[in-house]
Order: structure tokens, then C-alpha cells, then sequence
């Protein structure tokens, strides 16, 4: 069995079942929001509001976000090792790729602070 | 003549004092997938459009986390939001973000088909293809018309 340094749980199969079990929390959510903005053409801020600051919108809402952080850290992740590697970019290719890893978790984090904020707060 | 050294020397060792010839020799040796030669058939097309959909995503959700923000923190914000879906720039960017979204789902949705064995017989493959591609043209003109 490979394992890797900075995959997200160190096992390709577990990353495999993060990622779909992430994609499906992730359809339901997108689903439900596209569903909310269908049933009310005519959106006002109230009701808006009124969307986001029930507590099972809000507990939906942070499941998302971090299912959303494990998705795009695997899916992220999966693209990096096929394209920022040794065999495309030469020696540096490893250093490329670790500062791009970081980047993404920088990235992912300030997503994941910044959604918990929004989805709290309101 | 190269070739011939190489043979004789080993490019596993770390004193090795030929490196490049090793290195020459593995540099040549014959590439198995040379992307530019290769006809890329439906399903891989929408595979790669799965993949660039989802790397634009990333960037998109800063977007999307903003306009949410604006919208939910007050009445004026809700009102700059939609001040700004007003902007043609505005309206293209979000556009883009809701097709990719929606394509990113349903070649995702066949994705988790295939897990499960679905429509992975070459004619399956392709078949499953196009159904995602029809859908996901569909889905973005659809999100063109709730925007505009």
C-alpha cells in the first residue's frame, strides 16, 4: 500500500470514501439552495435571512462547508500529484507541488473560518 | 555508445560519477502517454472537464462566500448584492461559477454511477458522456436564463 505524507488521511481508500461521501452531502446542499431560490422569485432580504437563521439550515449548512473542505482538499490534492510532479516540472517538481499544497490549505482554511462566520452569525 | 556506459555504471549509487549519463539514458527512454498525440475520446473530455470545473470551483467559492456575506449581513447589503447581479461582469462571473457548478455535479453524479458499476462498457461510457453533456448544457442555459 502507497501512502502519502500529505494526502488527507494518509490512505488512498479513505480519501476515495471522504471524497464521495463529501460529494453527496455536497449535492444534497446545492440542491436544496437552488431549490430555495426557485420558490421564491421575487427573494427579499427577510426571507433571506429568514432561510439562514433556522437552526437546521444553519447545522446543514456547516456540515457542508466542512464536507466542502475535505472534497476540494482531496479533489485539490489528487490534481496536484498528476500535474506538479517530478515527470512535468523536473527536479523542483516535489518543492512546486508542497508550495501549491500549502496554498490550498491556506486557502481551505480561510474558507472554512470565513463559512462558519457567515453561517453562525446570521 | 552512451547506452553502453550507462549499462555498465550504477545509477543507483550516490558517488555514481556518471549522474548524466543515467540521467540522459532515463530521459530517453520512450514516453507511454504523449498527451499531445493522443485523441481524446467523449469521456475523457468531460473527465478533464470534471477536473478544470472543479479547480475553478476552488477560486469560486471565495465569490460565492462574499456575495452570501454581503447578502446576509443587512438590508443594504442584500440590496449592494443584487445592485451588483445588475453588472454584466458581475452576472458573466456568476454565471460561469453556477454552469461549472451544475456540470461539476452531474459528471459527478455519473461518477458515482460508475462507481457502482453503472455504464462502464465502452458504449456505457460514451453514452454516459453525452447524457452528462446534454444535461450540463441544459443545466447552464437554464442558469443563464435565472441570471439575465
Amino acid at each position: 500500500m502507497v501512502t502519502n505524507a500529505t494526502s488527507f488521511s494518509r490512505s488512498g481508500l479513505s480519501d476515495w470514501i471522504i471524497q464521495r461521501f463529501s460529494a453527496v452531502i455536497l449535492a444534497a446542499y446545492t440542491l436544496f439552495i437552488l431549490a430555495v431560490l426557485g420558490a421564491t422569485p421575487e427573494l427579499d432580504y427577510e426571507s433571506w435571512r429568514a432561510v439562514f437563521s433556522q437552526n437546521s439550515v444553519r447545522l446543514f449548512s456547516i456540515i457542508s462547508l466542512f464536507a466542502l473542505c475535505g472534497h476540494t482538499w482531496v479533489g485539490m490534492w489528487t490534481v496536484g500529484t498528476d500535474y506538479l510532479t517530478g515527470r512535468q516540472l523536473g527536479g523542483k517538481g516535489t518543492f512546486i507541488r508542497l508550495i501549491y499544497q500549502s496554498f490550498c490549505v491556506l486557502l481551505i482554511a480561510v474558507y472554512l473560518l470565513w463559512g462558519i462566520q457567515i453561517f453562525w452569525g446570521s | 555508445m552512451a547506452d553502453a556506459v550507462a549499462l555498465s555504471v550504477d545509477c543507483a549509487h550516490k558517488n555514481n560519477p556518471y549522474a548524466t549519463v543515467c540521467y540522459h539514458v532515463k530521459d530517453t527512454r520512450p514516453v507511454n502517454l504523449d498527451l499531445t498525440t493522443v485523441k481524446f475520446p467523449l469521456p475523457a473530455i468531460t473527465s478533464i472537464l470534471h477536473r478544470i470545473s472543479g479547480v475553478a470551483l476552488f477560486f469560486g467559492i471565495g465569490v460565492v462566500l462574499y456575495l452570501l456575506q454581503l447578502s446576509l449581513e443587512s438590508e443594504a447589503g442584500f440590496e449592494r448584492v443584487t445592485e451588483l447581479l445588475r453588472a454584466t461582469p458581475v452576472k458573466l462571473m456568476v454565471w460561469l461559477i453556477l454552469a461549472g457548478l451544475l456540470y461539476h455535479l452531474i459528471a459527478g453524479i455519473k461518477h458515482l454511477l460508475m462507481d457502482w458499476g453503472l455504464g462502464e462498457s465502452r458504449e456505457g461510457a460514451l453514452r454516459g458522456a453525452q447524457v452528462t453533456l446534454i444535461l450540463a448544457l441544459v443545466a447552464a442555459v437554464l442558469s443563464w436564463g435565472m441570471i439575465w
